[in-house]
C-alpha cells in the first residue's frame, strides 16, 4: 500500500531543504531568475478551465495547482475556476475579452476548445495567436478491440475488415473525429453511435459488448483499460503516435510496444499515408492530442510574468519526484515550456486551411454535420 | 468469490483505518462542513469538494478520504432544512420531499417533519453501507447487465411515475410531463450538437439547468404564495408536534423506509440513470403503496419518509460505478474521484481486487458520517424548526438571496437570474392552474436520457438486425429488460388503479365561475409549443430533430385536446381548475403581480449595479417598505445577510452576478 502513496509535502519540503542546504553551502545559487521574477504574494491566481468539474482538463489542472502555487515566486493561492458552457468556448471568450494581462488569470485549452476555433465555430470569438503558452502537457490515445476480433487482427487486420463495428462516440466534431477518420481511412466499416457522455460510457459500452471498438485516452487506458488487458477482456491494437522535436509521427512513449495508426496504414494499404484526408488527419491529431492541453496568458502579458510563469512550471516540472506523481494521472509524454511550448501551440493551433476545408467537407459528407448558423 | 475468506479481512482492515482518533476528527470535520454548505441551496457537494481539494495533496490517505466522505454523505442530508422549512428543493435529491415536507412545515409541524427526514436519511445510509459490503464484490457482472435497452426500460419506468404525480387529470399531468421534455430537450442536441429551440441565445444552448428549473418550479412559487398571504411558514405561527413524533412515525414506517432504501441502492449502482430521479421513484412507490393517497401533497409523513429513506442510500449505491468502473454518477462524484486520485488512488476494478480494504473504509465511513450528520440534525431539528414561526416578510429576503445565489451557480451570468424569474412565473401559473409540477421537472429530468438512450439502443438494434433477426430481439428483450418491463406494467397498474378511487380534494366554499384564465394560460403554451415545432423542423442533422419533433408535437397535440375540453367543459369542472378563486390563495390579501414584482426588481437592480449592490438596496426596501422594520433592525438584517452571503462565497471564492456598472469600471471583490 505504501508504494502507491504520493511524495507527501514534509517529504518534499525536506528535500528542497536538502538540496537548498547543499546549494548554499557550495555557494551556488539556488534561483538564477529570481531578481527579474514578478512577484506573486498574497495573491490569488485564477485558473480558468473552460470545462465542468471532474473532466480530463479539471483534473490536470488540479494536479498542476498546488504545484504551481509552490512554484511562483510568493506562493500565491492557484484556484481552478470552471467556466462550462457553449462546448468551452463561452469560457475561452471570456478569457479573451474580460482578462486583464497581469498574470493573475491563466486559462487552461483543451483539444475541445481546439477544434471548434480551427473549424470556425460561429461561437468562438478567441483567437490563439494572440495568448501566450505558458505550458504545453501532451497525451495519446490506444484503440482497442474485444479479444476475438484482437486475435484475428493480430494475424491479419484486414481479416476482420468485413466486421459491423459499432463505436460509442461523443460527436464527429469533437475528439472523436480523429478515431472515426483513422477507422474510415483504414477501411474498416464503422458505426458510431452519437451522444454519449464521455469517453468513460464509451468504455462502459465496450464492456457491455454492445460496442465492439473502442478508444481511450493514455491516462484512462492506464487505469481503466489495462485491467480489462490482463484479464484477457480487451486487445490494444494501436495508437494515435506521438509527435518528436521534428514533428514527425513517432510510436507513443507511454505504449513503445504498439504500433501506430501510420504503422497499421502502411501494413495494410502497403504505402505510407499521404494526400488530403492524411494532412488533414495528422492537423486535427496533433491539436487533439500531442497540443492537447495548454496554459496562457492573455494577450499584452509583459515578457517578465510570461518568463516567471514559464520558470515555475519548468520547475514543477524539474521537481526530483515528478516523474513519479505524474506518471499515473499524465503518462509519460513531454510537459513543454517556453520554446518547446510555443512550438506544440503552433503546430496545434496553425493549421493548413486545405486541412481545415477537407476535414469540414468529410464532416459534411458522411455525417451531415455543418457548424454554420 | 469467497467472501470470508476475502471481504472479512479487508472489512477488518477498513474498520482499523476508521476508528482512529485521527481519522473520525476529519470525518467529523467534513460532516460539519458538508452540512454548513449543504443549508446553501444549489452549492452542494461540488463546492464542498472543490474546497477542500487544495488541502487533500499531501495528506494522510485515509484522513483525506474521511474527509470528503464525510462532506459528500451530509448533502443530500443537510439538503433537507431547505426542502421542508422554506419549500426549496436544496438539490436534485430533495425535491420530493418539497412535496410534504412543506406542507408539513406550515401545518406547524417542521420538527416532525425534519426529525422523521433525518432518520430516513440515517436509516438509508446505514442500510447502503450493509448492502454495499457484499454487494460491491459482485457488483461488476449486474452493472454490466445494464445495457441502452434497459436504460431505456428504467427510464421508462421513471416516466411511469407521472401517472401516479398528475394529479386530478391524467391529460394534463401527461401535457405538463411533455411540456417539461420540452424544456429538457432545449439547447445542443446530445447526438450531434445541433442547435436546438434556442432562438440563437447562446444561454439557451447549453440547456436549462436542473437547479433553476427546480427552484423556478417549487421554490417561487411558494414564496410568492406566502408572501402573498403575509404570515410566517407555520399556520397561527404555532409548532405543533416535536421531534421525537418524527422518530416514531419512522419507525412506524420501518417496512417503507426499507424498500425505499433498496430503490435507491439499486438506482443508485446503475450508471446513466442519474440520480435526480431517485427520490420521485421512491415518492411514486410510496403513493402506490399507501391505501389512502388524499393526504399526500397536504401533507403526508410517509412522502417525507419515501424519498428520504432513498437519497441517502443513493449515495452508497453511486459508489459502485464511482469506485468500480471510474464513471461518476453525478458532479460531486467527479470530484471525489478526482480527490482519490490527489491522495494516490485511482478508481477502477482494482479498486475490488487490489484496494479492497481501502473501498471498504470509504463504504463504511460513509455509514459513520451519516449517523454523525443526520444525529446533528436531528439533534437541531427542533430548535432551526423555529425559524418556521418568524413573519415571513422577515425571512423572504433571505430565502431570495440564496434561491438567486443558488440559481446563479449554475451558470454564473445575469441569465441564471433571468431565466429563474421566468420559469418562476411558469411555476406560479402551473401552481395556480393545477398543472402538476412534479410532472414537470420528472419529464424535465428525463428527457435527455429518453432521447439518447433511444437513439443509441435503435441505432445497435439495426446494426445487430444485419446480423439477422434474433442477435436484434435477443439485444433489446434480455432477461433484465423484460423484468423491468413487467415492473412498469404494474406500477402503472397500480397508479390507474388507485386514481379511480381519488375523490376531488376539499375545496374552499366559493365555486369557480370563470374558466377564462385557465384557457388563455393553456393557449400561450400552445403558441409556445408550435413556436418550438417550427423551429425543430428546421433543424438540418436528421438524429438531432427525430426526438424534439416527437416530443413537441405530441405535447402540442396535448394541448389541443386539452383546449377542446376546455371549452365545452362547466366552470368548476378540474380540467379549467383556477387555484385563484377556489385555492387557498383565493382572498390573499396582496396581488400575485405586485408580489413577484419584488423579484423583478431584484433583478432589475442586479442588471444595473450587480448583485451585491443590489442585494444591499434590495434587503433595506424590502425590509422598510414591506416588512416595516426599524432602521436599526433594517440595518442588522441587511448586515447579516450580506455578512452570510460573502462568507461562504469568499471561502468558495465564488464571484458574484455583475451588473452595467461592472461593465463601465473595474471594481474589486465582491462588487465585481
Amino acid at each position: 500500500m505504501t508504494n502507491r502513496k504520493p511524495v507527501t509535502r514534509r517529504t518534499f519540503i525536506a528535500t528542497v531543504a536538502a538540496v537548498s542546504a547543499s546549494a548554499a553551502l557550495t555557494g551556488v545559487a539556488v534561483a538564477p531568475n529570481a531578481s527579474i521574477a514578478a512577484d506573486f504574494g498574497g495573491k490569488t491566481i485564477e485558473w480558468i478551465i473552460p470545462f465542468k468539474e471532474g473532466g480530463g482538463s479539471d483534473k490536470w489542472s488540479r494536479f498542476y495547482a498546488p504545484l504551481l502555487s509552490e512554484a511562483l515566486p510568493g506562493k500565491p493561492t492557484v484556484v481552478v475556476k470552471n467556466m462550462p458552457g457553449a462546448g468551452s468556448t463561452k469560457g475561452a471568450n471570456y478569457f479573451a475579452s474580460r482578462v486583464k494581462p497581469d498574470g493573475l488569470t491563466i486559462f487552461g485549452s483543451s483539444g475541445s476548445t481546439q477544434f471548434p476555433f480551427l473549424l470556425g465555430d460561429p461561437r468562438v470569438k478567441y483567437n490563439y495567436a494572440d495568448w501566450n503558452v505558458v505550458l504545453a502537457t501532451a497525451t495519446g490515445g490506444v484503440a482497442y478491440l474485444p479479444p476475438d476480433l484482437g486475435a484475428k487482427w493480430k494475424q491479419d487486420p484486414k481479416s476482420i475488415f468485413n466486421t459491423n463495428f459499432i463505436y460509442g462516440s461523443q460527436g464527429a466534431t469533437r475528439l472523436d473525429l480523429v478515431p472515426l477518420l483513422a477507422f474510415e481511412m483504414l477501411g474498416l466499416k464503422v458505426d458510431p453511435v452519437f451522444g454519449i457522455k464521455g469517453r468513460g460510457a464509451g468504455r462502459l459500452m465496450f464492456e457491455r459488448g454492445e460496442a465492439n471498438i473502442d478508444y481511450q485516452t493514455s491516462s484512462a487506458f492506464l487505469s481503466k483499460v489495462m485491467p480489462l488487458v490482463k484479464e484477457g477482456k480487451a486487445v490494444p491494437i494501436m495508437t494515435w503516435g506521438a509527435l518528436d522535436d521534428a514533428g514527425n509521427i513517432v510510436r507513443d512513449p507511454t505504449f513503445p510496444d504498439l504500433p501506430t495508426f501510420k504503422e497499421v496504414y502502411s501494413q495494410v494499404k502497403g504505402q505510407e499515408p499521404s494526400g488530403d484526408a492524411w494532412e488533414a488527419w495528422k492537423a486535427f491529431f496533433i491539436a487533439g492530442f500531442p497540443a492537447q492541453k495548454m496554459v496562457f496568458l492573455p494577450k499584452g502579458t509583459s515578457q517578465e510574468i510570461i518568463d516567471t510563469y514559464s520558470n515555475a512550471f519548468q520547475k514543477v516540472i524539474n521537481r526530483p519526484d515528478f516523474p513519479q506523481i505524474s506518471k499515473k494521472r499524465l503518462g509519460v509524454y513531454p510537459q513543454a515550456t517556453g520554446v518547446k511550448a510555443a512550438a506544440f501551440k503552433k503546430r496545434g493551433t496553425e493549421v493548413d486551411p486545405k486541412a481545415i476545408a477537407w476535414i469540414k467537407g468529410w464532416l459534411k459528407d458522411r455525417y451531415g454535420v455543418e457548424l454554420k448558423k | 468469490m469467497d467472501f470470508f475468506a476475502i471481504a472479512l479481512p479487508a472489512l477488518n482492515e477498513a474498520i482499523g483505518l476508521i476508528l482512529t482518533a485521527q481519522n473520525i476528527g476529519y470525518l467529523v470535520l467534513g460532516v460539519v462542513l458538508g452540512l454548513s454548505i449543504g443549508v446553501f441551496p444549489g452549492l452542494g457537494g461540488i463546492a464542498g469538494l472543490s474546497l477542500l481539494l487544495p488541502f487533500l495533496y499531501g495528506m494522510d490517505p485515509v484522513s483525506g478520504l474521511s474527509m470528503m466522505v464525510g462532506l459528500v454523505a451530509v448533502i443530500p442530508t443537510s439538503d433537507t432544512f431547505a426542502s421542508v422549512l422554506m419549500g426549496i428543493p436544496g438539490s436534485s435529491a430533495s425535491q420530493a420531499t418539497v412535496l410534504d415536507g412543506f406542507p408539513l412545515a406550515k401545518q406547524g409541524q417542521a420538527a416532525r417533519a425534519l426529525s422523521a427526514a433525518f432518520a430516513s436519511s440515517l436509516f438509508g445510509g446505514l442500510f447502503g453501507a450493509v448492502v454495499l459490503t457484499f454487494f460491491i464484490l459482485i457488483a461488476r457482472p449486474i452493472v454490466l447487465a445494464f445495457g441502452l435497452p434497459e436504460l431505456l426500460m428504467l427510464t421508462v419506468l421513471g416516466f411511469s411515475m407521472v401517472g401516479v404525480l398528475a394529479g386530478r387529470s391524467l391529460l394534463k399531468g401527461l401535457i405538463t410531463a411533455g411540456l417539461g421534455m420540452v424544456v429538457g430537450a432545449m439547447g445542443e442536441a446530445p447526438a450531434q450538437g445541433s442547435p436546438r429551440m434556442d432562438f440563437g441565445s447562446w444561454y439557451l444552448q447549453d440547456g436549462m439547468q436542473l437547479v433553476i428549473v427546480g427552484l423556478g418550479v417549487f421554490a417561487i412559487p411558494e414564496i410568492i404564495s406566502l408572501l402573498r398571504r403575509d404570515r410566517a411558514i407555520a399556520k397561527d405561527a404555532k409548532l405543533g408536534a416535536g421531534w421525537f413524533d418524527g422518530v416514531r412515525d419512522w419507525w412506524r414506517n420501518k417496512w417503507l423506509s426499507i424498500r425505499c432504501a433498496t430503490i435507491g441502492v439499486l438506482v443508485g449502482v446503475i450508471p446513466g440513470l442519474g440520480g435526480s430521479v431517485v427520490d420521485w421513484i421512491a415518492y411514486g412507490h410510496t403513493v402506490q403503496t399507501t391505501r389512502n393517497r388524499e393526504t399526500f401533497g397536504h401533507g403526508e409523513i410517509r412522502g417525507v419518509i419515501g424519498p428520504e429513506s432513498s437519497n441517502n442510500a443513493k449515495e452508497g449505491g453511486g459508489l459502485v460505478p464511482t469506485l468500480l468502473f471510474g464513471i461518476p454518477g453525478s458532479g460531486s462524484m467527479a470530484i471525489f474521484i478526482g480527490g482519490l486520485i490527489l491522495i494516490g488512488y485511482e478508481a477502477g476494478p482494482q479498486m475490488i481486487t487490489n484496494d479492497l480494504p481501502i473501498t471498504y473504509t470509504v463504504v463504511w465511513s460513509l455509514a459513520l458520517a451519516n449517523v454523525f450528520g443526520a444525529g446533528l440534525c436531528i439533534f437541531l431539528s427542533g430548535g432551526i424548526a423555529r425559524l418556521t414561526t418568524i413573519r415571513f416578510p422577515l425571512l423572504a429576503p433571505f430565502l431570495l438571496m440564496m434561491i438567486s445565489f443558488a440559481a446563479f451557480q449554475s451558470k454564473q451570468t445575469l441569465w441564471d437570474l433571468a431565466a429563474l424569474v421566468a420559469i418562476g412565473v411558469l411555476g406560479i401559473l402551473m401552481r395556480r392552474f393545477e398543472w402538476p409540477r412534479p410532472a414537470f421537472l420528472i419529464g424535465f429530468v428525463l428527457a435527455d436520457q429518453a432521447e439518447v438512450y433511444t437513439y443509441q439502443a435503435t441505432q445497435i438494434a439495426l446494426s445487430r438486425l444485419k446480423l439477422g433477426w434474433s442477435p436484434m430481439l435477443e439485444y433489446i428483450f434480455s432477461p433484465t429488460a423484460l423484468i423491468l418491463l413487467a415492473i412498469t406494467v404494474i406500477s402503472v397498474w397500480l397508479g390507474a388503479r388507485q386514481s379511480a378511487s381519488l375523490k376531488p380534494p376539499v375545496t374552499t366554499a366559493a365555486s369557480q365561475q370563470s374558466k377564462i384564465a385557465p384557457i388563455v394560460f393553456t393557449v400561450i403554451i400552445a403558441v409556445f409549443l408550435a413556436v418550438n415545432l417550427v423551429d425543430s423542423l428546421n433543424v438540418s442533422v436528421l438524429i438531432d430533430k427525430v426526438f424534439p419533433i416527437t416530443v413537441v408535437g405530441f405535447t402540442l397535440l396535448g394541448t389541443l385536446i386539452l383546449l377542446f375540453r376546455s371549452s365545452t367543459v362547466p366552470a368548476d369542472h378540474v380540467i379549467v381548475a383556477d387555484l385563484e378563486m377556489i385555492g387557498e390563495d383565493a382572498g390573499a390579501p396582496r396581488g400575485v403581480w405586485s408580489t413577484l414584482s419584488w423579484l423583478i426588481l431584484l433583478l432589475a437592480l442586479t442588471a444595473l449595479f450587480g448583485f451585491i449592490i443590489a442585494l444591499a438596496a434590495f434587503f433595506v426596501m424590502f425590509l422598510r417598505i414591506r416588512a416595516a422594520t426599524s432602521w436599526l433592525e433594517t440595518a442588522l438584517l441587511t448586515s447579516g445577510g450580506l455578512g452570510g452571503l460573502l462568507v461562504i462565497a469568499g471561502a468558495l471564492h465564488r464571484d458574484f452576478p455583475p451588473g452595467l456598472l461592472q461593465s463601465l469600471f473595474d471594481l474589486p471583490w465582491p462588487f465585481r
